[in-house]
């Protein structure tokens, strides 16, 4: 296994993460202003209903699919009942459509956002850039599901679970369980990271808030600040 | 510390519950709240306000953040005025709340620009010349001038610095005074009152160079020259206050609440107490939602209904059931006991000219101005007395021009007779003139009781004005007659069935109005008021619309009464402290007389509006009038008026008068007496009589707060045309090409001049479609970047304009660039120039002496009917030195002739010796060697500031108390007791930086600044006894000059709206398949800007169509097929515009409506007929004068400033509207095929 892989996918992952809390953390604390998601709402409402709705609930199953499906330890779904290869099944069936539910917004978006004059006037660089990364890694992963259905015992999705949990629980040869993995899943992964890394210099900070959102859900109807 | 560990308080977050569980109190960071706090937090807020042709006058706060202005909010710290009256407070509208896009914006002017071309021409030049001669080398070169006057209009500006831009305007300013004079160099600037020292900045530059200031008021069609006639006043109207005080309100063609804005609170708080308010429009204004009755007369019509509410008030209250209160009123205080002589006029008898003092033998004992004394019969003693107060005792003599009903020879009490009847030596058929029509006969003759005198030998009859309007009325008086009407029912003139036919308002309604009205006078002495403005004072014939109302008011004792009277709202912004400005603006410390110029004349002429000509003088006459007349044309009328003295010239004589005077001193003459030999011998000519010799033309002329070119200028295309040489959409044949009579006075040449000014140079903060079309753009300063004062006639305040922030960019305020103009011109003049001297003409002025000038008949020099003498007969003529190299020293510091003459308004002078003292202690002396060592400096503008409010009464109690001491002398009466108690009162400009002022009465305005009555006009008229400034001293219901008589209007009759001929040469001949709409074009005031200001600002533009829009009915847009917001194109011989079309029910029928002056720089689309872009609402106008105005030197028809003089209407105007087929936005560079067109492409055929 040459420095590189070492490099991408024992290295880089951290390097990744760290940007994305640390660059988050210090861009919540000294951009506030910036701490949004930039809706262009009131631009122009066209293909917004159906653009964005597609592709957050795409998105958002894939956030949460991917988290659960690599970051389960397999014996809980054994557990479960789940067989390897029935859950590569429910993975491959539920992320491909998730995928394409998605793949129909960010497109809708993305048509959006440079085929308006007065959207594609006001957008930044990176508003255009993330909407495209977004799309390459999606276009990516939908790519990689042809490839899975040709090992349906579910050994490279194993590799892959492996590969994520021995990074988050910070364990040294986590690189060493893709060196046998098509190609196709290591970029998917490249740019499934990138994604972390442009995080914090992207109007997707607006996800931490989403998240944070939540918190209204059990909150009392009326809150009082004391002063000071 | 950290916004997130802030938030990192799980455990200690929630302090208590409450509420059961419902609400929670939090211990958490707030940090984030300042976030909002600051938003509306500033550095500094600063007092300034808009220096735009409002009569809003609102003080505002201007915010400052950063070193940014960041917006503005409405000022509420007025003085309160009396406890009895609503708030002023808070003053504003959205437009002037969206001001501050302005200053930061992409139309903002940052830097001095030049047209591209002329900067080529002038830097080329410049390699080999200096600056005189460069000029001279450009601007007189065909083609070379062609080259940059062709291209005007058409972009290509670029950058320049102030020191190139100064330098080209002081050398063409010098070349020309060389050259052809320095009444060749004229400024336009509107309203002084919005910003008073930056109009007196230009005006100074001029005036110290002897260049012409053009007015303003009268070339708007916003001076009512009905006031001049009838009260010898400029306009002088109620504070908007006493509006609360009127108990019936007509509010009659005014759109109060979209034009008066922070006013209109008045009008609807004054329904609260019980004043019933009537409405009058053709068209739902905004105001109509406030009228408890909607009267909507057809547009144009609206003297018809003056007319038939008079008929009911005369028949109802003067000849029936007399009023007590009329009675007096009309006694004392107006012209109805006058008498008039009658003449035969081709066998019948008709009205004349007032009856003298000089008629009777032995001139009743008056030796003084015999002719300008009006008579009585004295109704005690029957004799015929010469009573107070007629014009012949305003000079010349003192103590008797008053009011008080005494015999001004025997000092004795009299009582002026209002009717002859029943002393009446015969009853008499009257020819009275009717222009209604054809349903009635063009001479009506109506029975009138006369009495018979001996007056120069002859035996004369002689009628009261009393008895004579009741006949012209047709109120029936039981004379008998086939013309006196027998009741309402009848269709006879001026009866409520009558004016039904022709204005469609229901005579039921007419009767019931007049009747309130009327009925409400006389029971609270004359509380019921009329507001009126542009809807009625836009029409050609606006006098006879305005005399109708006035002697509705008039006869009902309305005038010069609390809550009563005329509010006359157009245009009509008072300069209240206007003694102390006069002087600074005209530079009257050091030259006198400046130059001054009626615009509508000047640009009628200039812009050869006068060659399209389709108005016949016939179709004016009176049948009365000798019809040699009709043979004339309307500028015949106007060269006639230049040379006798009665309007003024500008150019003033063909040769350049510096020449005039050297020839003078060479021959050893007196220049004045050598230029009357040579005037009489034909040497000698006046400018007016060529307009087309390039030694006649205007050649340099600046505008500064004004938009001339986008927005007032009627008759836009011929702007374009001739005074400018470019690209241009007239459309018509001028008299030579249609083979029509041409003006017997003046030369005609059958090639037209066109680009007539060599240089065009405006100032403006935005890019104006004036900017535009100049050869040279000055950035100045914005309303929140300069000190200057303000002041309007709606509230009783003087407050300031402040300097909130620095002028940005490279910009400068309006006092700062013509110091820097006059720097440069000195040092080129003092070279080029030196020491010349000037001999300047004026009319024969109003308020002076002159006034005097030509009593009982009309003498034209000219023609031989008498000698010219300046003064008299010609205008006056005065020889002024000009050290034109101290042209800056003597900007910069007052001059000597305040201290030395004095100053003073109205005919009243008075002394400022002190009042210079004052300022050169305040405002420090010259210390530099020149002209102005030792004189107060006028340095900066709070300077200019200060010399205004030193030296006007309005704001200096000592100053004021002198001139009502001045002014006690000529009426006998003392009125200081006016402006005793504020005596030590002096308002500075710190003052009104911290609170905005009451102004102190002075004797320049007929109305009182109190704490006991709000400001009404002619207040002072009738409890202090003041005469009215006219020929009989009163209020004039009966013009006598001879072209009054001449033109049907001695008393108020009906005239509809002119026909101006503009249709059928272009009605169905340019068709593009759509119908073709021919309406009315009436063009009222803005509701998303005032006039052009703010129509190119986004906030206006986001509120309306954003752009260019017109109004038409439903119906006929219907019967055009054009639906709401269509693009429509509205043309007639005049030109053309672009515009989307409001589909509205606020419109009737045969009615065009647009908002005047929408800039036509944001979305204006190309023209079909004329292949250009669209033009602006003025496009499709061409500007008519009227005879009547230019009448001078004959007592109020006299000419002064803004006073008197030809007004520009506008809205008998036709116009042809269709739906567009193809809407080109025409982008693209300037090609040579395009610039070799400057007219439209078929017309080259």
């Amino acid at each position: 296994m040459d420095y590189f892989q070492q490099f991408l996918f024992g290295i880089y992952p951290y390097v990744a993460a760290t940007i994305f809390l640390l660059g988050s953390l210090i861009r919540f604390d000294r951009e506030q202003y910036t701490w949004k998601s930039d809706s262009s709402q009131l631009l122009r409402r066209g293909q917004l209903r159906w653009g964005s709705n597609l592709f957050h609930i795409g998105i958002l199953f894939l956030f949460f699919g991917h988290a659960a499906g690599l970051l389960t330890p397999h014996h809980i779904y054994e557990g479960l009942g789940l067989s390897i290869a029935a859950k590569q099944l429910l993975a491959m069936v539920s992320g491909g459509i998730a995928g394409l539910l998605c793949l129909a917004g960010v497109v809708l978006l993305l048509q959006r956002r440079l085929g308006d004059p007065r959207i594609r006037k006001t957008s930044k660089p990176m508003d255009i850039f993330i909407l495209l990364w977004i799309l390459v890694t999606l276009l990516l992963g939908l790519t990689s599901i042809a490839f899975s259905a040709q090992h349906l015992e579910g050994s490279e999705m194993l590799a892959l679970s492996a590969w994520a949990q021995h990074i988050v629980t910070f364990r040294a040869g986590a690189a060493a369980y893709l060196a046998n993995v098509p190609l196709i899943y290591k970029v998917h992964l490249f740019f499934g990271m990138t994604l972390f890394l442009l995080f914090p210099f992207s109007r997707l900070v607006h996800i931490w808030s989403g998240f944070a959102s939540l918190g209204y859900l059990g909150r009392a109807y009326q809150v009082v600040r004391q002063k000071g | 510390m950290s916004h997130f560990l802030d938030r990192l308080m799980f455990f200690r977050k929630n302090q208590s519950e409450f509420s059961n569980g419902h609400g929670v109190v939090t211990h958490e960071d707030r940090s984030w709240e300042d976030g909002y706090r600051g938003r509306w937090q500033q550095d500094k807020i600063v007092r300034s306000t808009h220096g735009v042709n409002c009569t809003g006058s609102c003080s505002w706060k201007i915010y400052v953040k950063n070193g940014l202005i960041t917006w503005e909010t409405q000022q509420t710290d007025y003085p309160r005025t009396r406890p009895d009256l609503p708030n002023h407070e808070p003053r504003g509208c959205p437009r002037g709340a969206s001001y501050s896009w302005y200053v930061y914006s992409a139309q903002r002017l940052k830097y001095p620009l030049v047209r591209g071309r002329l900067m080529e021409l002038w830097r080329e030049a410049r390699q080999t010349l200096g600056p005189v001669d460069a000029w001279a080398a450009i601007s007189q070169d065909a083609d070379k001038a062609r080259k940059y006057k062709a291209v005007r209009g058409q972009g290509g500006m670029v950058r320049a610095t102030w020191d190139e831009v100064s330098e080209i305007i002081a050398a063409a300013n010098v070349y020309t005074i060389k050259t052809y004079g320095p009444d060749r160099v004229a400024g336009f600037s509107p309203i002084p009152a919005m910003s008073m020292v930056s109009y007196a900045a230009g005006s100074r530059y001029l005036s110290l160079i002897g260049g012409v200031c053009l007015s303003f008021y009268d070339w708007y069609c916003d001076l009512p020259p009905s006031s001049p006639q009838v009260w010898g006043e400029q306009t002088d109207v109620p504070e908007s206050a006493d509006w609360y005080n009127s108990t019936y309100l007509l509010v009659w063609g005014s759109n109060v609440p979209q034009t008066r804005t922070p006013d209109a609170h008045f009008y609807t708080e004054v329904r609260y107490k019980g004043t019933k308010t009537v409405a009058i429009s053709a068209d739902f204004g905004e105001m109509v939602k406030f009228g408890d009755l909607w009267l909507a007369p057809k547009q144009g019509t609206d003297a018809a209904l003056a007319m038939a509410m008079g008929h009911v008030v005369l028949s109802e209250f003067h000849n029936r059931n007399k009023s007590a209160y009329f009675d007096g009123y009309c006694r004392q205080y107006t012209d109805m006991p006058m008498l008039v002589m009658l003449k035969e006029h081709d066998g019948k008898l008709a009205s004349d000219r007032f009856l003298r003092a000089s008629d009777l033998a032995g001139n009743l004992g008056q030796d003084n101005n015999p002719d300008w004394k009006t008579l009585v019969y004295d109704e005690n003693t029957g004799y015929l007395v010469a009573p107070n107060g007629s014009i012949g005792f305003r000079w010349g003599q003192a103590g008797a021009w008053n009011l008080e009903m005494r015999d001004g020879y025997s000092g004795q009490e009299v009582k002026p007779q209002l009717s002859l009847l029943g002393s009446h030596d015969e009853i008499a058929e009257v020819a009275f003139p009717y222009f209604g029509g054809s349903d009635h006969p063009e001479l009506s003759s109506r029975r009138v009781p006369v009495k018979l005198i001996q007056a120069a030998g002859q035996t004369v009859k002689v009628a009261t004005v009393y008895d004579l309007m009741l006949a012209n009325y047709g109120v029936n008086r039981g004379l008998g007659g086939e013309q006196a009407a027998p009741d309402y029912d009848a269709d006879v003139p001026y009866t409520p069935a009558w004016a039904e036919k022709h204005t469609s308002v229901r005579r039921a309604d007419i009767i019931t109005v007049a009747r309130e009205f009327a009925d409400n006078a006389d029971k609270t002495h004359g509380k019921s008021m009329v507001i009126l403005g542009a809807g009625l004072n836009h029409w050609y014939h606006n006098d006879m619309i305005y005399r109708g109302i006035m002697n509705l008011l008039m006869m009902c004792g309305c005038v010069g009464q609390s809550g009563g009277g005329w509010a006359h709202y157009v245009g009509q912004e008072k300069l209240r402290p206007q003694p102390g400005w006069t002087a600074l603006a005209f530079a009257l410390d050091w030259h006198r007389p400046p130059r001054q110029m009626n615009g509508t004349s000047f640009f009628y002429n200039h812009t050869s509006q006068w060659r399209h000509e389709k108005v016949g003088v016939s179709e004016l006459l009176s049948p009365k009038a000798d019809q040699a007349a009709a043979e004339q044309s309307l500028i015949d009328f106007n060269v006639r008026a230049e040379r006798m003295g009665w309007l003024p010239s500008a150019p003033q004589l063909e040769t350049n008068p510096l020449e005039v005077v050297r020839a003078a001193e060479a021959a050893g003459v007196d220049p004045v007496k050598f230029a009357v030999d040579e005037i009489k011998n034909g040497n000698l000519k006046f400018s007016c009589d060529d307009p087309d010799n390039p030694k006649n033309f205007p050649r340099n002329l600046f505008v500064w707060r004004s938009n001339l070119l986008g927005s007032s200028g009627k008759g836009h295309e011929y702007f374009l045309k001739y005074l400018l040489g470019t690209q241009n959409a007239v459309m018509g044949p001028d008299l030579g090409e249609s083979g029509q009579a041409k003006p017997a006075e003046v030369i005609w040449r059958d090639k037209a001049a066109q680009g007539k000014l060599d240089l065009l140079v405006t100032l403006d903060f935005r890019m104006s479609t004036t900017c535009l079309y100049s050869d040279i753009v000055l950035p100045s300063a914005t309303w929140y970047e300069k000190d200057d004062l303000n002041t309007s006639d709606m509230h009783p305040f003087i407050h300031p304009l402040g300097e909130a922030v620095q002028p940005l960019w490279q910009s400068k305020t309006d006092w700062e660039i013509y110091k820097t103009i006059a720097k440069k011109f000195s040092e080129l003049a003092g070279t080029h120039l030196g020491t010349r001297k000037d001999l300047v003409l004026t009319p024969l002025l109003h308020d002076t002496p002159s006034e005097l000038g030509q009593p009982l008949a009309v003498k034209d020099w000219k023609h031989g009917e008498c000698d010219p003498v300046p003064g008299k007969t010609l205008p006056n003529m005065t020889v002024v030195a000009r050290e034109y190299g101290e042209t800056y020293n003597k900007f910069t510091a007052l001059g000597p002739l305040m201290a030395k003459i004095g100053n003073g308004g109205k005919g009243i002078t008075w002394n400022t010796e002190s009042e210079v003292k004052q300022l050169a202690d305040l405002n420090g002396v010259v210390q530099a060697q020149g002209a102005a060592r030792g004189q107060p400096k006028i340095d900066s503008a709070i300077d200019a500031a200060e010399v205004i409010l030193m030296l006007a009464p309005e704001t200096n109690g000592q100053v004021a108390v002198k001139s009502w001491a001045a002014l006690s002398k000529i009426t006998g009466r003392d009125h200081t007791h006016l402006a005793l108690p504020r005596e030590d009162d002096k308002i500075r400009f710190r003052d009104i930086v911290a609170q905005p002022r009451k102004i102190i009465s002075s004797p320049t305005w007929s109305g009182l600044e109190s704490e006991h009555v709000s400001y009404n006009a002619g207040y002072t008229n009738v409890h202090e006894l003041i005469p009215w400034r006219t020929l009989t001293g009163r209020q004039q219901f009966y013009q006598d000059h001879r072209w009054m008589l001449d033109f049907g209007e001695e008393l108020c009759v009906y005239k509809p709206p002119i026909d101006t001929r503009t249709i059928k040469p272009m009605l169905g001949k340019h068709a593009n398949g759509h119908h073709e709409l021919v309406l009315n074009w009436i063009t009222p005031h803005q509701k998303w800007g005032i006039h052009s200001t703010y129509t190119d600002n986004l906030r206006m533009l986001t509120l309306s169509r954003g752009g260019p829009h017109v109004w038409v009915s439903e119906a006929e847009a219907q019967e055009a097929g054009i639906r709401d917001n269509d693009w429509v194109e509205v043309f007639n011989v005049n030109g053309t515009l672009t515009a989307r079309a409001v589909v509205s029910q606020r419109v009737p029928r045969g009615m065009c409506l647009m908002y005047h002056a929408q800039e036509k720089i944001v979305n204006v689309p190309g023209a079909e007929t004329s292949g250009f872009r669209g033009g602006i609402h003025n496009s499709v106008t061409r500007t008519v004068t009227k005879p009547t105005h230019m009448i001078g030197g004959y007592a109020q028809l006299a000419y002064g400033f803004n006073y008197y003089g030809t007004v520009g209407s506008n809205r008998d105007e036709y116009v042809i509207v269709r739906k567009m087929k193809t809407v080109d936005w025409m982008e693209g560079p300037l090609t040579p095929e395009r610039e070799a067109h400057p007219n439209p492409a078929w017309m080259n055929k």
